[in-house]
């Protein structure tokens, strides 16, 4: 177990901005209004503002200082499982930041934002074309935001239908880790499905639930093993056999670019990551972007609103490029119109891609994959052992130690790896998820690979120095007790700041 | 290849230790007949290329900084210190993951900490999330929080006629379905009213009262009473707040909110065609086991260390599952930083100064269209930034006349409000210089006359 | 792990006291959860409960879990303490971590302790 000075003062790293602030500094000033003041009515305005007050130079340095301590897809190899970091195009940086995208309003008259809606409606054209769907939506805000419009469109579709008796939707063990929430939310009751021993949809388990009150099954293809279920034809079969919908979590699009479009065998609706599949970077936990997608006979319940042609071209014209809203709109699932900064982004990467690039992507995401998993198999035990599409799970246990997954997750730190995804799937034992994504090259693959093969030997040879580290990181390992019992969220100004001026 | 580093041998290298001959063998598990489809996608671009294709599109718009902009109705324009996004520019922040490893994430981790601390702060509650997507979605998030702060039991939820449209609508999209009953801005409701006709509709059922600050027109009420109204039902209120307007006016923690949510792309995001915006959501400690959404707490490392973690983990979606009450994940990091730096560099002064001068244009705005015969300011309240004026035409019309004069003017109300039809809802931020302001009054006069 | 011989045993691995009716997650499953952070009583005194029913919401640093009602019967007290000290569910859990009091229930049907420590070392 690690061990924690409790009682001890710690040692600040870097102050906070609070620390930093001095009274009287200012970074940034405004210019006096020109105008004629105006009353400010005293009963309404505020006493105080406990706010930082930091020079430019001391917030500079501060960010600076902070960035330091973040690894990152820049820095290094980031092979998180279900994450697909894979690096992010500096151009997608500049082309999203044109004057003519960042300074738009999203409320300014059709005729002075045809460029950006004639983006936007590109993108929806490309990812329907991409995916194999009827109809996109790019306003979802993230993946998890997809889904749940996916869910409130899949009720809609069966209320409409007045088939009111539809309350469970159907989530294989091997789902990503936010369908269940995104079901739940909308009032659904989940029903698990295990898995087959070869990591697919467990048939007869599936057979057993379908019914007259399955709202629909979210299917996670490539799932959370990695693996491509080799039944998904029947899954699909049995799901709409009972008058339910098949959801498609499209996170793991990755690995099918040009290989196979979701919608070519029968999935209903699907999200998309923007942020995962076509590069947008993660930022540090956001933001996202997760357009949706439907089939024809979902098209008319998409949120509002879609990007469409209101008057097509002419001779002399260019279409006029607008707003429509679907005739059974599931209504409006956040202000405006989208995350158009990544959107931008997406349609950059796509654009320098084209049909061939993207299969690329898939083909070497794919080859990444099973390559390492190749390397490291002898090693660590991969309990679903079959050719794996963009990521596999392998076991973090080692025979005759015991190293926990998280051990291992550790030690990786101080070879300058990001750890993978550890402890999901929850199918599988002391589980380590590793997505290599294509843009890393053979020599990283093999570093890492003999990384994780050393580390199995120092397991056996030298436990604790597992067990302790990271080592070389700027920092260690947290006491994540303390933080949840002490519950201290927020710091402040000292309570006398600026009474001594 | 575009981002494909792989050289031919090194290809065969490794398809040999897979033990297959082709890239081709990895996809025997797809359905044949469905693989390597057809796709109608432009032909592949080099960087060179596509740059010149973006900066065509990007300017086949017409922006605000060449327009002159009187825009606002939940974005606004305001100016962006260079330092912000130098900052978010930092590839160690913007190629991060989520801080799920805090040994080598405590430079989000801090950052995220102190963006909660600047929110609290400005907001006056004690707990601040890491951000939800935006001001609406949070909006409807408090929803979800505020019932299961009553475990189901209360199924009421009054809402404010004057909280953006666009709220109203994405809290039903979410809430479509529960059996929720949501009053208090039916078509009919009285928009001149103040906050204190909305107390009248709390009942003992009531979960929840949504009420904006300064409300969707502008307006800026104290809300004190209606807390008090709120909380002698044990309901809970929550404000949607602007946060460069909490710069100057009582604080919502101060007028005993519970919740505070709204929309951060004032502090420092440019207006971006409506995103990536950023969704600020407080509350009061109590509820934090309530609250969805990542947070960032401090604690020791092993070293001795400050340091910050994820906390409370377990109320989330990948733990708690279908019992969680959001399933957000991915949230607004990159742009928590953005506000966080934002409020840093131009602090407390900063901060002010742009508030108070937003108010001084919008006043100054306000008084010379008023005198503009048939233009009329609708309300008397007090304002911030934005007022409505009731003009002697169509919107659309005097906007299109303005256009022309390269100026944007406002929202036209009529869209959301039957009893607003040729209203505008103006917006006047430090952006809008007073001889932009008077093109605008002058253009305004010479719509009247025709 | 402690298995008192007093007390009753769900498979759901809440203990119930025949004496009081008073009831507590087990050793077993505060182990599991690890940390606990935060407990939420879900009934009120004076509620009538059914068998099953959620009694509680526990969440750890890494887990979250229902507790259930061993018994039908009436609530007759909670542990109002939980609420500041969760942890009190790791250090004491047949102690000061009880959670409710329930009267009239009927213990039939439970395990005793020799069966739920066995139960419980099946599933190690």
């Amino acid at each position: 177990m690690t061990e924690f000075k409790l009682n001890a003062e710690p040692r600040v790293v870097e102050p906070t901005v609070f620390e930093l602030s001095s009274p009287g500094r200012t970074g940034v000033s405004f210019p006096a209004p020109d105008v004629p003041l105006a009353d400010l009515p005293e009963r309404l305005l505020r006493t105080d503002l406990p706010l930082p007050e930091l020079a430019e130079v001391d917030v500079v340095r501060h960010y600076m200082h902070l960035s330091n301590f973040n690894y990152s897809v820049d820095g290094g190899f980031y092979p998180l499982g279900s994450c697909t970091m894979k690096y992010n195009p500096k151009i997608n940086e500049d082309t999203a930041r044109l004057p003519g995208f960042t300074f738009t309003h999203p409320l300014q008259p059709l005729e002075t934002v045809q460029g950006s809606l004639a983006l936007m409606f590109t993108l929806q054209e490309w990812l329907k074309e991409i995916s194999g769907f009827a109809s996109v939506t790019l306003q979802p805000a993230a993946g998890a935001h997809g889904e749940l419009t996916g869910a409130l469109i899949m009720r809609a579709y069966h209320q409409a239908r007045s088939d009111s008796k539809r309350v469970k939707m159907l989530i294989p063990d091997s789902a990503h880790g936010t369908n269940p929430a995104s079901s739940g939310v909308v009032g659904l009751n989940i029903v698990q499905i295990p898995s087959d021993p070869r990591g697919n949809v467990d048939l007869e388990a599936l057979k057993a639930e379908c019914d007259d009150t399955v709202v629909g099954l979210m299917l996670t293809n490539p799932n959370t093993l990695g693996l491509f279920d080799e039944h998904v034809e029947e899954v699909v079969r049995l799901v709409h056999e009972c008058g339910g919908l098949v959801y498609g979590d499209g996170a793991n699009l990755n690995a099918l670019l040009g290989i196979l479009r979701p919608g070519d065998i029968g999935i209903d609706v699907m999200h998309f990551n923007l942020h995962k599949t076509f590069s947008t970077p993660h930022g540090g936990g956001g933001p996202g972007s997760g357009p949706v997608g439907v089939a024809e006979h979902l098209a008319a319940f998409l949120p509002a609103p879609l990007i469409g042609i209101l008057e097509p071209a002419t001779d002399e014209l260019p279409p006029l490029f607008g707003y429509e809203t679907p005739a059974r709109s599931i209504g409006r699932m956040k202000a405006f119109h989208g995350h158009f900064g990544m959107i931008v982004r997406a349609f950059t990467y796509i654009l320098m891609h084209g049909a061939e690039g993207l299969r690329q992507i898939a083909e070497y995401a794919v080859l990444n994959a099973n390559y390492l998993q190749a390397r490291v198999r002898s090693t660590y035990k991969v309990p679903y052992d079959r050719i794996c599409m963009h990521e596999f799970v392998a076991e973090g246990h080692i025979e005759g130690s015991d190293i926990q997954a998280l051990d291992i997750a550790k030690r990786l730190m101080d070879f300058n790896f990001h750890p993978p995804t550890n402890y999901f799937p929850l199918i599988v034992h002391e589980a380590l998820m590793i997505e290599p994504t294509e843009t890393e090259n053979k020599d990283t693959l093999d570093r890492f690979a003999e990384t994780l093969i050393q580390i199995a030997e120092e397991a056996r040879t030298t436990p604790d120095l597992l067990h302790q580290a990271p080592h070389t990181t700027p920092f260690g390992r947290m006491d994540e007790v303390r933080a949840a019992r002490e519950l201290v969220l927020c710091c402040w100004l000292p309570e006398n700041y600026g009474e001594q001026e | 290849m575009t981002f494909i580093p792989h050289s031919e041998s090194e290809r065969d290298a490794m398809l040999a230790a897979v033990g297959i001959k082709s890239l081709d063998d990895l996809f025997a598990a797809i359905p044949q007949k469905h693989r390597y489809p057809e796709m109608d996608l432009p032909d592949p671009h080099t960087e060179m290329e596509a740059a010149a294709q973006l900066s065509e599109l990007a300017a086949a718009n017409n922006t605000v900084q060449e327009l002159t902009s009187f825009l606002g109705a939940g974005a606004y324009n305001h100016y962006l210190p260079a330092v912000v996004d130098h900052i978010l520019r930092r590839g160690e922040f913007y190629t991060a993951y989520t801080p799920y490893q805090p040994e080598v994430s405590q430079g989000t981790l801090q950052a995220i900490f102190e963006y909660q601390s600047m929110m609290t702060a400005l907001t006056g509650m004690e707990v601040s999330n890491a951000s939800h997507y935006d001001g609406a979605t949070a909006a409807a998030e408090a929803v979800n929080m505020a019932l299961a702060v009553f475990r189901g039991k209360r199924s009421k939820v009054v809402i404010s006629p004057s909280v953006h449209p666009q709220y109203r609508e994405t809290i039903r999209t979410y809430t479509q379905g529960m059996d929720l009953e949501l009053v208090g801005d039916e078509p009919a409701s009285d928009l001149a009213s103040g906050p204190e006709a909305l107390g009248s509709l709390v009942d003992e059922n009531t979960s929840l009262v949504i009420v904006q600050y300064p409300d969707f027109f502008g307006r800026i009420h104290d809300l004190t009473a209606l807390t008090a109204a709120a909380h002698e039902k044990d309901a809970l209120v929550c404000i949607v707040a602007n946060p460069t307007a909490l710069a100057l006016f009582k604080s919502p923690g101060e007028m005993e909110a519970d919740i505070v949510v709204g929309e951060g792309q004032p502090l420092g995001m440019p207006l971006s065609f409506g995103g990536p915006y950023l969704g600020f959501f407080t509350t009061r400690k109590k509820y934090v086991h309530k609250m969805a959404g990542r947070l960032v707490g401090e604690t020791v490392d092993n070293r001795g260390q400050r340091a910050y973690v994820l906390t409370l983990t377990a109320r989330e979606q990948h733990i708690k599952r279908d019992r969680a009450t959001s399933n957000i994940c991915t949230n607004q990091g990159l742009m928590a930083l953005a506000s966080a730096a934002y409020l840093s560099v131009v602090g407390k002064q900063g901060l002010r100064q742009a508030a108070e001068s937003c108010f001084h244009k919008a006043h100054y705005a306000a008084g010379q269209i008023n005198q503009i015969p048939g233009y009329n300011l609708r309300f008397q309240d007090d304002f911030f930034h934005e007022f409505v004026v009731s003009c002697p035409q169509p919107v659309e019309k005097i906007n299109a006349w303005l256009l022309e004069e390269d100026i944007l003017g406002g929202y036209d109300l009529g869209r959301d409000y039957p009893a607003l039809k040729d209203h505008m809802l103006l917006a006047v931020t430090e952006m809008n210089s007073k001889e932009q302001i008077d093109a605008l009054v002058e253009t305004l006069k010479e719509v009247n006359h025709d | 792990m402690n298995y008192p011989d007093n007390l009753k045993y769900t498979q759901s691995d809440e203990w119930i006291n025949p004496e009081d009716g008073t009831v507590g997650i087990t050793d077993y499953a505060q182990d599991q959860l690890s940390d606990v952070v935060f407990v939420e009583i879900l009934v009120a005194v004076g509620d009538t409960v059914e068998s099953g029913s959620e009694i509680a919401s526990v969440e750890s640093v890494k887990a979250a879990a229902e507790s259930y009602a061993p018994v039908s019967g009436t609530v007759v007290a909670i542990n109002e303490d939980l609420a500041d000290t969760p942890e009190t569910l790791n250090s004491d859990p047949y102690g000061a971590g009880w959670t409710v009091r329930i009267e009239g229930g009927d213990l039939s049907g439970l395990m005793d302790a020799a069966a739920y420590q066995k139960y419980c070392e099946e599933r190690a």
